[in-house]
């Protein structure tokens, strides 16, 4: 009964969902063609109007030019990278490790000098463009058609934050797993006291009340979903080194853990969860419309999973970075307090996102596999 | 759009890392945590359990004492009741012996006297009659003298003698 209602409303959160996405689909061109006309004035105008624009991020984009472009900045930081920029000038090279179909090429992103010198590998010359690795061709222009060709599976700066958090994680749950080998049947202490609600929270409020009796099976996967996505939502929290890359809010780890759970959702689907979608209880004539409908569904749910995510995350990085834009833009430290003052509170709101959109997506995903693994008497 | 569209490379890698992730979890850390909060929370049922069967057995043997002790003031109450009835009889019995005791000892301290009486009657008796022999003897010696007189006196006694 509970879970029914639950999925009611999920279902209702779900259309709405779709209805607003659909909608800013369709809007979103024009809306961007609007923006980006109204922009770039302002933007020539800062230009010529101040040579005096501070700011390293500003500085590193333009090497000199000294205009802000707040838009390159925020989508820089947002999007992945080949460096991990640490601070100032200084950046950390990371591995380039690019699929060729001559075969694999491994080389220092160093050897691009931010982008400023082509790289002569053992089968192409490549270019840092736009922090895309591209080819360039023997006339010294990119090769569009030979670098589709490249596959790029780099050691980016959001693998390596992700390594980060995955080493951390293990860390500290092989460690409380051996506080609860060496004080077995007692109270637990320290991290352990610290670990163990949550633990619990996944397990009696996300996968008991939503799986049933059956929960047991899921819950390595939901309870490593849930601080999977925790502890990257927390590192992309964090704006210097370990942290600040963008993770969680990149729509290819958010494809990835979307696909887990139709995976698992699907996997473990019974033959009621099957006989919903192929054979409904619907009058025989609407099962043109309904099968269709439930065969979207199936990926509906993963992907509502994947946009969320993704889009709350990218949505808090991009906040913060355009109230700290602010102070650039205005050219003043006067700004200042207030931007910080609404960053710190943008912080807090994040810091609370990150435990939120964890606990959603597992929820969600329990919920999915409870629908498929519910038996109906 | 370059935002939304998943690069190969991170999909790759994060596929890897999610699902070492997932297996070395399993095995190292949710298997003993799980394991262990489980085991943790039966001990602490069973301890709930075995107190309240404890409470129980409390309660149980409280009231079986109570029960004892009632069972003690009653025995108690009884063995005195008994015992005052069986003094009262002994008392009974030892007065009602006594009494009969008493009139026996009455009776032949009566029988005794009557005796005794009669022996002192006797006696007195014997001696009255001595004494009047001796008185008469005396009388007798002094007054018969003469004939007349002893006569007299014969039928005088005869006399007495035919009252007596």
């Amino acid at each position: 009964m509970d879970c029914n209602r639950v999925f009611v409303s999920k279902v209702k959160r779900l259309t709405i969902v779709f209805t607003l996405l659909i909608a800013f689909l369709s809007i979103k061109i024009d809306t961007f063609a609007q923006v980006d006309s109204a922009v770039v004035p302002v933007d020539s105008a800062v230009a010529e109007s101040a040579h005096a624009v501070s700011g390293e991020h500003g500085a590193e984009a333009n090497h000199g030019k000294e205009k802000f472009e707040p838009t390159k900045v925020i989508m820089e930081h947002i999007a992945d990278s080949h460096m991990w920029h640490l601070w100032g000038h200084t950046s950390l090279p990371l591995p380039v490790i690019l699929y060729t179909p001559n075969g694999l090429e491994v080389f220092s992103s160093g050897n691009f000098h931010h982008g400023e010198h082509d790289y002569n590998g053992k089968y192409n010359n490549y270019r840092l463009e736009e922090d895309h690795i591209k080819v360039v061709g023997a006339d010294g222009k990119v090769d569009e058609e030979a670098s589709k060709a490249v596959l790029d599976f780099s050691i980016t700066k959001n693998v390596a934050a992700m390594f980060v958090a995955i080493l951390v994680i293990l860390i500290v749950f092989i460690s409380v797993a051996g506080a609860y080998k060496k004080r077995a049947g007692k109270a637990p202490r320290g991290l352990q006291s610290f670990i163990e609600p949550v633990v619990l929270f996944v397990r009696d409020d996300i996968a008991k009340p939503n799986i049933g009796h059956k929960y047991a099976k899921f819950m390595p996967y939901l309870l490593t979903t849930f601080f999977f996505i925790l502890f990257n939502n927390l590192f992309g929290l964090i704006p210097i080194f370990p942290g600040g890359a963008n993770v969680t809010g990149n729509i290819a780890l958010t494809f990835v853990m979307a696909l887990g759970t139709l995976i698992i959702v699907n996997i473990n689907g019974n033959k009621y969860y099957w006989k919903h979608i192929f054979r409904p209880d619907v009058p025989f004539w609407l099962y043109p419309i309904m099968i269709p409908v439930e065969l979207i569904g199936i990926i509906s749910k993963p992907f509502a999973l994947m946009v969320r995510l993704f889009a709350n995350i990218t949505a808090g990085h991009i906040i913060v970075l355009s109230l700290i834009s602010l102070i650039f833009i205005f050219e003043t430290l006067a700004i200042a307090p207030v931007s910080v003052a609404f960053v710190l509170f943008m912080d807090v709101l994040e810091l609370l996102v990150a435990f939120l959109q964890a606990f959603i997506f597992t929820l969600l995903t329990a919920l999915f596999i409870g629908m498929a693994v519910e038996e109906h008497h | 759009m370059e935002l939304v569209t998943p690069s190969i490379g991170l999909v790759f890698w994060t596929s890897l890392a999610f699902i070492c992730l997932l297996i070395l979890l399993r095995k190292f850390a949710w298997k003993p945590i799980l394991g262990a909060i489980h085991e943790r929370e039966q001990s602490i049922d069973e301890a709930l359990n075995k107190a309240e069967l404890a409470k129980q057995e409390m309660a149980r043997l409280t009231s079986q004492n109570q029960d004892l002790m009632q069972q003690a003031r009653a025995e108690r109450d009884e063995i005195l009741k008994e015992a005052k009835t069986l003094k009262d009889s002994i008392l009974n019995e030892a007065k009602k012996q006594a009494q009969v005791e008493g009139a026996k000892l009455i009776e032949k301290a009566k029988i005794e006297i009557e005796n005794q009486k009669k022996a002192a009657l006797a006696e007195v008796k014997d001696q009255v009659s001595t004494l009047s022999l001796e008185i008469a003897e005396r009388v007798l010696r002094t007054q018969l003298d003469d004939k007349t007189k002893q006569e007299a006196l014969v039928a005088n006694l005869l006399k007495d003698v035919e009252l007596n």
